[in-house]
């Protein structure tokens, strides 16, 4: 856990901000096995923000993600009979989205799979900018729209491999076994993409970041 | 050991993670306690990731929810109509 977290803005009605836990949500897919269908609203609802970041990570555009998300979540309701417990619910669901999603960016490139697991980048540095200062940016910094949007370009810009293993660890909070899981690759390799990840968004952003800081307020209220 | 700032850089992600060797952890903050530049470069990074995770940052579509649900009703619905053993459960 980086942060602290917001309510989901928009839950169904609900605000739902933990999770449910495993026994909870062992009891509801049992209820949907055994036939009390609707139960999977109420299954499903505390990951439709996880379901729509996993998606929108691998197609990068927000109508894609959406209706992949939709169809994950299809699916995942389909399949329900064949989850075993092996992995978590979460992990489960994520993989179905991660699927789709990849599914989704082939068939908008038109190319083969190894097209889009790129190779482990050796090139680029992945060292941050170092600095001597830094005024943290507060949270309520967010209410300005470019801000948000130089986080979001930020995420969006970094290279695919390193922009999943980002999504789902520091968007979506899943930890470094899950990652792996649902990603199909070993720990290793999710800690290596996760610090060149954080490294790029820091070279990235910190330059921007710097420019648009508050400024530090003298004792006579004037901005030094 | 004493650490150089690079050597620090390499495992800024592990220490916001906390999963860093106890022995590594010792060193990188004592450096921390004397390197300004490392401690920004930790200082900024955490920042941006806090930053970065906030449900403002990554909005859902409006009415993402609702359509999704009435995505899933209609499917639930269908397969309601499907012989036992035709669906998914």
């Amino acid at each position: 856990m980086i942060g602290m977290r917001r309510p989901p803005s928009e839950a169904g009605g609900s605000i739902i901000v933990m999770r449910m836990t495993g026994t909870n949500e062992a009891g509801l897919i049992a209820r949907i096995v055994a036939g009390e269908k609707e139960v999977f609203h109420e299954l499903i609802r505390p990951y439709e923000r996880m379901v729509y970041l996993t998606l929108f990570a691998i197609v990068k555009n927000e109508t894609e993600a959406e209706d992949g998300a939709q169809e994950a979540v299809i699916s995942a309701y389909r399949h329900l009979s064949s989850f075993r417990g092996d992995a978590k619910f979460s992990t489960w669901l994520t993989t179905i989205a991660i699927n789709e999603g990849r599914k989704r960016l082939r068939k908008a490139k038109g190319a083969a799979e190894n097209s889009i697991e790129e190779e482990e980048g050796h090139e680029g540095d992945y060292a941050p900018t170092p600095l001597t200062d830094w005024r943290e940016i507060p949270l309520e910094a967010l209410e300005r729209k470019e801000l948000r949007e130089a986080l979001r370009a930020a995420v969006a810009e970094l290279p695919d491999i390193y922009r999943q293993v980002f999504v789902l660890r520091d968007l979506e909070e899943q930890n470094i076994e899950e990652t792996a899981q649902a990603l199909g690759i070993n720990p290793g390799a999710v800690k290596v993409r996760l610090h060149r990840a954080r490294m790029m968004m820091q070279k990235r952003l910190v330059p921007f970041l710097k420019t648009t800081a508050p400024a530090r307020r003298g004792f006579f209220g004037s901005a030094l | 050991m004493k650490l150089d700032c690079k050597h620090v850089w390499e495992h800024i992600s592990e220490y916001i993670d906390k999963t860093v060797a106890a022995e590594l952890l010792k060193d990188i903050e004592l450096h921390l306690e004397h390197c300004e530049i490392c401690s920004a470069v930790l200082d900024s990074t955490r920042n941006i990731l806090i930053l970065t995770a906030d449900d403002r940052t990554f909005e859902l579509p409006v009415g993402y929810s609702k359509r999704l649900h009435e995505r899933l009703k209609e499917e639930i619905e269908k397969s309601k109509q499907e012989p036992p053993g035709g669906g998914q459960n």
